[in-house]
């Protein structure tokens, strides 16, 4: 698996865009989606919640565990994924485009956010 | 503390090569998937589906007295077992606790094969080997003697009919027979843990690879799949059987447990744990503590083990298993609850999922019963 290059990643396993006029995507790694398997629902923050870095803002149940969902940074929640709420099988099969969960206009970022190569180094670790 | 090194089946390197995701099972390393669990599962109850159960616990009683060993040591009236039949039954403590749920193959006259699960082998291989004192019976530790392939799935009676000159037509649900698969010399057994029609396959370590790779040419053209123990768990809770450390355990009765069919009173002799699940008995009949039953979310968050059952704000019961059905595209569960709540149809049931009460249905086991 690979994880592009263009993005940023957390610790927790989720991958944070570039942004675009202030607003960026997260969504899960495919290292994160292959650990759990199967996902079947997922929780996400509302528009307009305000979302913290490290902290959870939802989760993720998968056929034998429920996991939270942290934000990669601080911000307001622009807009949600509608389609991975009704179909959640989506974060499995296109984890880093169509599996997308939510955009944040980003208010603070911390800085121990991963590049793709230290990112792979320690989601193998 | 450091754990001691996971145990290995026959077929790990055969799992590994296949990009399996491994689990700790019972100090054993297991596949828990391949790819896809959900599809794993629909593939069992569509097709069929290809397990390692390597780890079940196989222990071999035998001698002139087997029989009355098993009927003395197991609630179960096995002397009434035919040869070539099997049976599920249980082994209680003296206070009619549950050590653990088996199955016993009589594969002769004198000559049984007590099937029980990994995490509980060594139990039952103790209290079976202390319960033969006086009895003119051998029980030997089999365990590393078998690997244990099972093909599940309306496709496996064709796949394994392709490898085997074996009477499958005449081999019953709960029966086993001797014969040789794909060359390979063994115990073929009507048997399974997924609610479908379905073989498990009892071989020699040795043999385990060139069955595994013989079963999946065979399977190749109707679609048979590897499958893990994630789905496993997902087919046997839409089938409402019990897996023990969840809806079984020390500190419930078969009885306790809506299993009180297993225990045979009118057999001959005594045996362990009479006296104490005759009163288990009395009691379920009379005011039952609690009763499994099954639960359906209207919603789709997923209840888990331990989760509390709730209704009118209080407790009323424990999830004891739960997952997202792929069959009935919902989340089911099955629960002990208190005895008012059981019937099917009671509403106002819900389950604390982590704060919140999510509403569910309570209906009858099991969630899934194949066609005939």
């Amino acid at each position: 698996m690979s994880n592009p290059q263009q993005l940023r990643y957390s610790k927790e396993h989720e991958w944070l865009s570039g942004a675009e006029d202030g607003v960026s995507t997260v969504g899960i790694t495919e290292h994160a989606a292959n650990a759990l398997g199967d996902v079947v629902f997922v929780q996400l923050p509302e528009v307009g919640d305000t979302v913290t870095a490290g902290e959870t803002c939802g989760e993720l149940e998968s056929t034998k565990s429920v996991s939270d969902l942290y934000s990669p940074v601080s911000g307001e929640v622009t807009e949600v994924n509608e389609d991975v709420v009704s179909d959640p099988a989506l974060v499995n099969s296109a984890p880093f485009e169509g599996g997308w969960l939510f955009k944040v206009r980003v208010a603070e970022e911390p800085a121990d956010l991963l590049s793709a190569d230290e990112y792979t180094a320690f989601s193998a670790g | 503390m450091s754990s001691p090194e996971p145990r290995l089946t026959a077929l790990d390197a055969l799992h590994r090569s296949l990009g399996a995701t491994m689990t700790d099972f019972a100090g054993w390393d297991m596949p828990l998937r391949y790819g896809s669990e959900r599809d794993e599962h629909n593939a069992v109850r569509t097709k069929a589906g290809l397990f390692d159960l390597s780890h079940m616990g196989e222990i071999t009683v035998t001698g002139p007295q087997a029989a009355q060993l098993l009927n003395f040591a197991l609630v179960g009236n096995i002397a009434s077992v035919g040869v070539g039949r099997a049976r599920y039954t249980m082994i209680c403590q003296a206070d009619g606790g549950i050590l653990d749920d088996l199955i016993v193959y009589r594969l002769g006259e004198t000559e049984f094969m007590v099937v029980a699960n990994a995490s509980n082998a060594q139990v039952v291989l103790d209290a079976l080997t202390e319960r033969a004192a006086g009895f003119d019976a051998e029980v030997r530790d089999d365990r590393d003697a078998y690997a244990l392939i099972a093909v599940q799935g309306p496709e496996s009676p064709g796949i394994l009919a392709s490898l085997t000159d074996a009477d499958l037509d005449g081999l019953k649900y709960y029966a086993g027979l001797p014969g040789t698969v794909a060359g390979v010399p063994a115990l073929i057994a009507r048997t399974g843990y997924t609610g479908e029609d379905g073989f498990e396959l009892f071989v020699k370590p040795e043999h385990a690879v060139e069955l595994w790779q013989a079963l999946t040419k065979a399977g190749e053209g109707v679609g048979l799949v590897p499958c893990g123990l994630s789905c496993r768990d997902t087919l046997r809770l839409e089938a409402g059987m019990p897996l023990y450390g969840h809806e079984l355990s020390r500190e419930l009765t078969p009885f306790d447990a809506g299993l009180g069919r297993v225990v045979k009173f009118e057999k001959d002799g005594d045996f362990v744990g009479r006296e104490a699940l005759q009163q288990a008995a009395e009691r379920a009949a009379a005011a039952p503590p609690r009763v499994l039953v099954g639960l359906v979310a209207e919603g789709r968050r997923v209840p888990r083990a331990g989760y509390a059952v709730v209704a009118g704000g209080e407790v009323i019961g424990e999830v004891t298993s739960g997952a997202p059905s792929p069959t009935l595209g919902r989340p089911i569960a099955m629960a002990y609850v208190d005895a008012a709540h059981a019937t099917p149809g009671t509403t106002g049931v819900g389950v604390d999922i982590r704060g919140s009460h999510e509403p569910y249905e309570v209906v009858a086991l099991p969630f899934y019963k194949r066609q005939k």
